[in-house]
């Protein structure tokens, strides 16, 4: 860039008139005066020691170390099969658009930074071996998802449909494996986050489906019990509903049938998801125009067909993106199992400043920081991913 | 339709229908039958009551920041708690929404810096765990606060301290009815003024301006009613009075941690609100106010931002309902709002599910009316449709 068209961009852009400036100059002094207190923190002042030492109970609380082979089996494969789905799904729609290895780099850079900077977070914090190894797999095992999703995306559906039947297959025997030999209730940190959401979305789904579509049914007494379901679930507090599960289900079942605090949680949470869900979902068997499901009437289908077949794929297609931000939210709202005193990275990190090293020394920002970026890489990069998708499923547009 | 065309029943859609609608009534009916007798067993095995007796018995809890004493019912530290979580919902909806809209405002800014720093804020807090700001507000912000002796004044007018944060308020000396009625008969007469306005407007095409004529009221039956009763009415500025701060409206470190947190959250969600509700204003409203000459400030505020509200009201109102919901969150830094006082009842002895249901129900309430004001607001704001 030469002088004059700095010049020019700053007059456009930062200067445009005598008010502008002064806005600019005093946006620039507050922006200047935070960022240079964060980096001092970040760089300076900040004792990260406390979460180096107890990287560990941050990812995975207390979970057996013995077993921890089974997580970094667990995270290669999640790794190898989100590439491979998102690489066979974002190819698809692209074929034939040919770009080289500098620009893909960039973007990779610019949609993924959040995640790349996290890694290098993490492994600044690591002093062993064992987690570079991981890290290793789980980066290759990154590739080999892509390079096979790349390889799918030319196949027949009908093999790219069992490619996805058998990754859903094996999320669930990976949970299983992963919990196998000790209960859910040691489950912790990020881990234990992680899989309550996953749990809550996967769980929550079809049951805000069925809300959904019985909400909108011409049955009476269907309708009205949605509607109570999911207009009662959405008035009160999630933080309630927690503290419910965990100091109040205990009535309402016998003693002996009673399951493990984790196991009530995620109960709680799919019931609260599932009401979002079905409000979501009931906008987008709105969105669907009448003359489809007249249409398939007409054709003979009966009515589960209709809206299994015709309805619902429609429907689901344009809610994607809401679905995706209802997610993120149950994501956060897992932080809200520390009140109930599951051990999760809130508690991780209340219960290391009570540590005898670092007890009374106040490092409250250290791990608050830590816990929050763990929450914001993950949330801001499934926005961001899911307002991509927004823009090309063009939501909104029609 | 004769009996003989008549499908048999089993294959009678209305038959159908009220049998599959009987059959998932029975078994909802099932379930909470199941579910309640598990609660009396185990209740009574427990020795835990099931009524509501408890909400008239001792509350043998202290309630910090308020008046109320041990010995009063459970019923009474209930209202305590109503009381507070409408304090920081209240005080949260209005500083979130003026917050939010400026910076939604500000991330449309044609000035590069104003719409980076904004898009920074919003993208930093949108996806940051509520309770992590909530806590983070607490332990890192409001507790690290200098003690009383050597409070801060970080504005003219302002007081922080770890034993309280005070902000410039009013203050009613006596009575407060006379200053109501002041206040109701200056609305009476706006509405007056701003009749009469559109009258001679309707008659002459002169222009009406309510909003100025309606302020003007206002503030002249307020100043005269001002004068009249012996200026009951006065600013109120906090100052330190040995080891409390007084005057003024003073926040509890727990308060103002939750306010905070509750406030810049929600601000960014509704700061992307207000960016979506501008931008989704067909253009050509804003190039035809363009082509009728008129201004940039005219422009955006008698087109643009009357058609942006309307859209943005839903969105919105759901963001309040949140932030009333969020407020909950009190349970996490001990802010004695209704969660809170429920959660230390029940460890003092009150039954844990009729408290929970009590309390259930009152959320549920707050949700309704705030719902129904907004769906009025909405109404209101509504196109008329042909």
């Amino acid at each position: 860039m030469t002088s004059t068209t700095w010049r020019v961009w700053l007059r456009r852009n930062l200067f445009r008139n005598l008010r502008d400036g002064i806005i600019t100059l005093l946006t620039a002094f507050i922006a200047g005066w935070i960022l240079w207190k964060v980096l001092r923190f970040v760089l300076i002042t900040g004792r990260w020691e406390i979460v180096e030492r107890n990287l560990a109970l941050f990812m995975y609380g207390r979970y057996p170390r013995e077993d921890l082979w089974r997580i970094t089996l667990a995270l290669c494969v999640a790794a190898f099969v989100t590439t491979m789905l998102f690489s066979m799904w974002s190819r698809a729609d692209r074929a034939g658009v040919k770009r080289s290895p500098r620009t893909m780099l960039g973007e990779i850079g610019r949609r993924w930074w959040p995640l790349i900077v996290l890694g290098i977070v993490l492994l600044s914090f690591v002093t062993t071996v064992g987690p570079w190894i991981a890290a290793c797999a789980a980066i290759s095992c990154l590739f080999a998802g892509a390079l096979l999703g790349r390889a799918l995306s030319s196949a027949p559906v009908r093999i790219r449909g069992s490619a996805v039947a058998v990754t859903m297959l094996g999320i669930v025997v990976l949970l299983w494996f992963l919990a196998d030999g000790l209960g859910w209730d040691d489950w912790g940190g990020l881990m234990l986050s992680l899989y309550l959401a996953a749990a809550g979305m996967v769980l929550s789904f079809p049951l805000g489906v069925l809300l959904a579509i019985g909400r909108q049914s011409s049955m009476p007494i269907i309708r009205s019990l949605s509607i109570a379901a999911i207009e009662i679930t959405r008035g009160v507090p999630l933080v309630v509903l927690i503290i419910l599960s965990s100091e109040g289900l205990g009535f309402f079942f016998p003693q002996d049938v009673l399951p493990g605090k984790v196991v009530r949680v995620i109960v709680v949470l799919t019931i609260f998801t599932a009401a979002y869900v079905a409000e979501i979902v009931r906008g987008g068997l709105q969105s669907v125009p009448n003359g489809q499901s007249e249409a398939a009437a007409a054709l003979g289908l009966s009515p589960t067909r209709i809206t299994a077949f015709i309805v619902l794929p429609q429907a689901l297609g344009n809610v994607i993106p809401a679905l995706v931000g209802q997610f993120i939210s149950l994501f956060k709202d897992t932080t809200l199992v520390s009140i109930i005193g599951l051990l999760d990275v809130i508690s991780v990190s209340e219960s290391i400043r009570k540590q005898s090293d670092f007890k009374g020394q106040g490092l409250v920002a250290e791990t608050l920081v830590f816990a929050g970026l763990l929450f914001w890489v993950g949330s801001s990069t499934l926005s961001r991913e899911s307002r991509r998708m927004e823009r090309r499923l063009g939501v909104g547009e029609r | 339709m004769n009996a003989a065309q008549r499908p048999p029943p089993w294959r009678d859609v209305r038959v159908r229908k009220w049998a599959f609608q009987m059959t998932v009534l029975i078994v909802v009916l099932i379930a909470v039958l199941y579910v309640w007798s598990n609660y009396q067993t185990n209740s009574q095995a427990s020795r835990v009551p099931t009524g509501f007796d408890f909400l008239d018995q001792p509350a043998n809890f202290p309630i910090a920041g308020s008046d109320f004493r041990t010995t009063q019912p459970v019923k009474d530290a209930l209202g305590v708690g109503v009381a507070n979580t409408l304090r920081a919902s209240i005080a949260g909806i209005v500083l979130a929404t003026l917050i939010g809209t400026l910076v939604g405002i500000a991330r449309l800014s044609k000035n590069w810096l104003v719409s980076k720093a904004a898009g920074v804020y919003v993208e930093t807090l949108r996806n940051t765990p509520l309770l992590i700001l909530v806590i983070f507000a607490y332990l890192a912000v409001a507790l690290r606060l200098p003690p009383v002796s050597e409070a801060a004044t970080p504005l003219p007018g302002f007081v922080a301290s770890v034993r309280g944060i005070g902000v410039p308020w009013y203050r009613i000396d006596g009575s407060g009815w006379p200053v109501a009625g002041v206040l109701l008969a200056a609305l009476l007469a706006a509405i007056a003024v701003r009749r009469w306005r559109l009258h001679i407007n309707e008659r002459s095409g002169a222009r009406a301006h309510t909003a100025w004529w309606m302020a003007g009221t206002i503030v002249a039956v307020a100043v005269v009613g001002q004068l009249a009763l012996g200026t009951p009415i006065s600013g109120s500025l906090p100052r330190v009075d040995g080891r409390m701060v007084i005057g003024g409206a003073v926040m509890s470190p727990e308060m103002f941690a939750l306010l905070t947190a509750l406030t810049l959250y929600t601000a960014s969600h509704i700061a992307e609100i207000v960016r979506g509700s501008i931008q989704a204003v067909p253009k050509g409203q804003g190039e035809a106010a363009s082509v009728l000459a008129l201004s940039n400030g005219q422009r955006m505020w008698y087109v643009i931002l009357p058609q942006a509200m309307r859209i943005a009201v839903p969105p919105l109102a759901n963001q309040y309902l949140n932030l009333t919901k969020n407020s909950s969150l009190g349970v996490a830094v001990s802010y004695m709002e209704l969660t809170k006082v429920s959660r230390t009842a029940i460890a003092n002895a009150s039954p844990a599910i009729p408290m929970l249901v009590v309390v259930l129900s009152m959320y549920l309430v707050l949700s309704i009316a705030i719902s129904l004001l907004t769906n009025l607001l909405n109404r209101r704001l509504k196109v008329v449709e042909r």
